[in-house]
């Protein structure tokens, strides 16, 4: 079966998710492309968009129509060419929305899985529970004659155990975007002793008609992304409890945060990417990664606590931040969440106080957003961590040591065999996390 | 001419759009009432208030789509109260509708039905994004031209000039010449608060002018510097017979007067004859100056209508500063710098002053009004004596419609 063919009848299940409505998006934007080329005016296109949230759908075709305007204003030039037999297409504007209807129009949303049994792909993008996944994959493959292919975005549980569980026999992979999907330029392609061939050559073309870069993950439990993550949290929440000798739970957090973002020169502080990804997303992860990885500390106390008192993260359905372990205004953090008062701190009040415990960042400092382009940023971040290293703060040290324990996750995942290769570790964390530098570097050895 | 013509009282709104400190995209902005208020207010309080203004007259190209708005002549009274009932009425001729705006009032004058001419020019275009602004600026082409045209349709047609003058001339020279005609722009534009690239910081403005084209992304022989941005902004200025300016209580040293003017249109539904050349533009400035029996050589500086740099080089050939394919040189050479010979575009023109299309004719006018009454602040540049004028070419569309004037220093 070609690649078009393959592309015309396509389920996501989860679709409304984070990640379910950003492959919906990409996936239909391709889908849609291909039926405007002129040899496939004929041929019908659906994208079954399912999800058990029909309120969750309904927000759904609100992110695709704007998005998909986002899209097409970007390429409006090569719109014109393809509308440009329809006389009655004159103007951007025309040809816009003409070409957001005809990408929506491919989109048949659903609250029910029968949606799936005529398609010959499915993506699988629901929560990491693997029961669940296995179970619908079963559903599916009893009730669909099409021989379908799954793609999964599970980010945490291997591949060759819901090919043997649900089945399958060999007809899945991984294929784990980043969030958000439409941003975010990695794709993680996980693929087991037993995957088709023909699944693997499609995979990679899909990947390039999307722009995606791909890296290889071995079939391990967390592949290379929480791999790091994971174990990346772990330690930010140690370091922020070695610290409650001297300051309080939300002083500590707050320091770690702006250790992990300002002082690492990351995105985000480690405490704002667990709200991003979600608190319950990260328990779920480590979960799925404990019992089979077979190692005990892939757990945390804090994340369970939080969880089992509702403060999850996440975003709201326009994209922006829920309160988590953090709170946050227009973007910003503004408070950190008490367990204890069952209750958020402002930042002001304490601010001043940590930062000076901190101390100063260095002189040579460039916030992320500057380094991140930059093409000698090499330079720059040699510079700068020579200047931190020289120097004796609190907010050095634990910089420090937050870099080398990152290094050495990389290098851990390497001796793991979840990778074979150092480099993956770095574009992963550079592609996949934004970072401006790969965890295994030399800066501090 | 039959009456004396002078103009007095320029005001210039900020040009508001990306580059100024005050632009933010999603915040909300002020609309064209503001600015239309804003400009016709200042220039009132320069002639001692609006009782003595006879008619007003608003040049805007678009607003009906921009911002959804028609019959902004019935704005004047807003302006002032003393306005009321009173004529006005709001004119078009694409980005020439400032220029125009300026010619409706010398002929209310010349046809002795007004002493007092308030004229406006104004423009809104940031109340939507540059891909579908593009398709409202394309009326100013000729609409069935529209389905074959590029996505940024105007910078598609300076494009399509530039690519022939490049072949006809030679590239890098005409790619050089474009990076210092974006150099001198910012460069003037720093001068003058009110420009929409006041603030521009860039240091090596000619390497960032040079930026390779990327048809990808834009058009295939200009680059988004070759350009002038989309702006928010109005203009005002007094026109005034010899009676007027005395009922005003204006002196004659704070006026320029208009000597020379031409307002010439070509066929909208016709691609020009040779891309390399500014035709309407040519013969318009040629009459002006002919009114004034004067030659461009007698001219001290000059606002010429650079939407794009390749326009900027095309309209030095027009004037006859420079022959066919020799407009390169005369801009490398420093000419057209303020230090040169025929300073051009002293505030930064429409690529650095910015270009709120309705309103530019006018802002031209207030720009040389200011040089040559010396209140260009720092802007300001030298006058010879012996060559007292000054000089507005403003174009609508692809040299479709075209005001060329032609102002004197009166002290």
């Amino acid at each position: 079966m070609n690649y078009e063919e393959k592309l015309q009848n396509i389920t996501v299940l989860g679709a409304a998710g984070k990640m379910g409505s950003g492959i919906l998006l990409l996936t239909a934007v391709e889908m849609a492309d291909l039926q405007l080329k002129p040899e496939n005016h004929s041929r019908d296109f659906a994208l079954n968009a399912i999800d058990v949230s029909p309120a969750a759908l309904t927000g759904l075709y609100g992110f695709l129509k704007t998005q998909v305007r986002k899209i097409a204003e970007k390429k409006v030039g090569l719109l014109r060419s393809v509308y440009k037999d329809n006389k009655d297409l004159i103007e951007n504007g025309e040809i816009i929305d003409q070409y957001i209807d005809d990408v929506l129009k491919i989109v048949h949303t659903s609250t029910s899985i029968e949606s799936a049994y005529d398609s010959g792909l499915i993506f699988e993008a629901i929560i990491e529970n693997s029961d669940l996944k296995v179970k619908l994959i079963k559903q599916i493959l009893a009730n669909n004659n099409n021989d379908p292919w799954f793609f999964t975005n599970t980010s945490s549980v291997p591949i060759n155990e819901l090919d043997t569980d649900a089945n399958i026999n060999g007809k899945i992979l991984g294929f784990h975007f980043y969030n958000p999907p439409a941003v975010q330029r990695l794709v993680e392609l996980i693929v087991t002793d037993n995957t088709n061939k023909e699944l693997i050559d499609f995979a990679h073309e899909y990947a390039k008609k999307l722009r995606k870069t791909i890296v290889p993950s071995n079939d391990k439990a967390g592949f290379i992304g929480n791999g790091h993550f994971m174990r990346d949290i772990l330690f930010g929440i140690k370091q922020a409890e070695s610290l409650m000798n001297e300051m309080s739970f939300t002083e500590a957090v707050y320091a770690v945060n702006k250790v992990s973002q300002d002082f690492m020169i990351r995105p985000m502080g480690i405490f704002q990417l667990m709200d991003y990804v979600g608190l319950d997303v990260c328990q779920k992860i480590m979960i799925v990664m404990k019992p089979r990885l077979n190692e005990n500390d892939l757990q945390s106390d804090l994340i369970d606590k939080l969880n089992s008192l509702n403060v999850k993260g996440g975003q709201n359905s326009d994209g922006s931040q829920k309160a988590g372990i953090l709170s946050y205004k227009k973007g910003r953090v503004v408070a950190v969440y008490d367990p204890e008062k069952k209750d958020y701190v402002k930042i002001d009040d304490f601010k001043d106080k940590a930062d000076k415990m901190l101390g100063s960042l260095p002189t040579t400092h460039q916030p992320w957003k500057s380094v991140i382009g930059n093409k000698g940023k090499d330079k720059v971040l040699t510079e700068y961590f020579n200047e931190l290293k020289g120097m004796d703060t609190l907010g050095s040290k634990l910089t420090r040591d937050y870099v080398i324990n990152s290094k050495n996750i990389g290098l851990k995942l390497v001796a793991d065999k979840v990778t074979d290769k150092e480099d993956h570790v770095n574009t992963v964390m550079l592609t996949g996390f934004f970072h401006a530098y790969g965890p295994i570097n030399n800066y501090f050895s | 001419m039959k009456r004396k013509i002078y103009m007095t009282a320029g005001y210039n709104t900020i040009s508001l759009g990306t580059g100024r400190k005050e632009f933010h995209p999603k915040k909300p902005r002020p609309g064209i009432e503001h600015y239309i208020k804003e400009a016709g207010q200042a220039t009132l309080k320069m002639i001692n208030g609006a009782k003595n203004v006879d008619e007003g007259v608003v040049g805007n190209f678009m607003a009906s789509r921009f911002v959804k708005q028609g019959h902004l002549g019935a704005f004047m009274p807003m302006i002032d109260e003393s306005l009321r009932y009173k004529p006005s009425l709001r004119v078009e001729g694409a980005c020439a509708s400032g220029g125009i705006s300026l010619i409706s009032g010398i002929k209310s004058i010349l046809s002795e039905s007004a002493d007092v001419v308030l004229s406006l020019g104004v423009e809104v275009q940031n109340s939507v994004k540059a891909i579908y602004g593009a398709d409202v600026l394309a009326g100013a082409g000729w609409f069935q031209d529209r389905k074959d045209g590029h996505a940024y349709f105007f910078p598609g047609q300076f494009s399509n000039r530039a690519g022939v003058y490049y072949e006809k001339y030679g590239r890098d020279k005409a790619r050089k010449a474009f990076a210092i005609w974006y150099k001198n722009a910012i460069e003037n534009a720093r001068l003058c608060p009110t420009a929409q690239e006041y603030d521009n910081k860039t240091d090596d403005l000619e390497k960032v002018g040079l930026t390779e084209p990327n048809p990808r992304s834009f058009t295939d022989h200009l680059n988004v510097f070759d350009c002038s941005k989309v702006s928010d902004g109005a203009s005002a200025i007094a026109v005034l017979s010899e009676e007027g300016l005395k009922k005003v209580g204006v002196p004659k040293s704070e006026a320029v007067e208009v000597v020379g003017f031409s307002l010439k249109v070509d066929n909208l539904t016709e691609q020009p004859e040779d891309s390399t050349k500014l035709k309407t533009a040519q013969l318009a400035a040629k009459e002006a100056l002919d009114n004034a029996g004067i030659t461009i050589n007698d001219v001290a500086t000059i606002e010429v209508h650079d939407c794009f740099t390749v326009a900027g080089i095309l309209m030095v050939e027009a004037l006859g500063l420079a022959k066919p394919g020799e407009g390169t040189d005369f801009v490398i050479n420093g000419n057209t710098s303020r230090k040169g010979k025929f300073p051009m575009n002293t505030t930064g023109g429409l690529i650095g002053w910015g270009h709120p299309t309705g309103g530019t004719g006018v802002h031209q006018a207030v720009t040389i009004w200011e040089q040559l009454t010396g209140k260009a602040g720092e802007a300001q540049i030298d006058i010879p004596s012996d060559r007292p004028y000054g000089m507005t070419v403003n174009m609508g569309g692809d040299d479709k419609t075209i005001v060329a004037i032609v102002y004197k220093k009166t002290s």
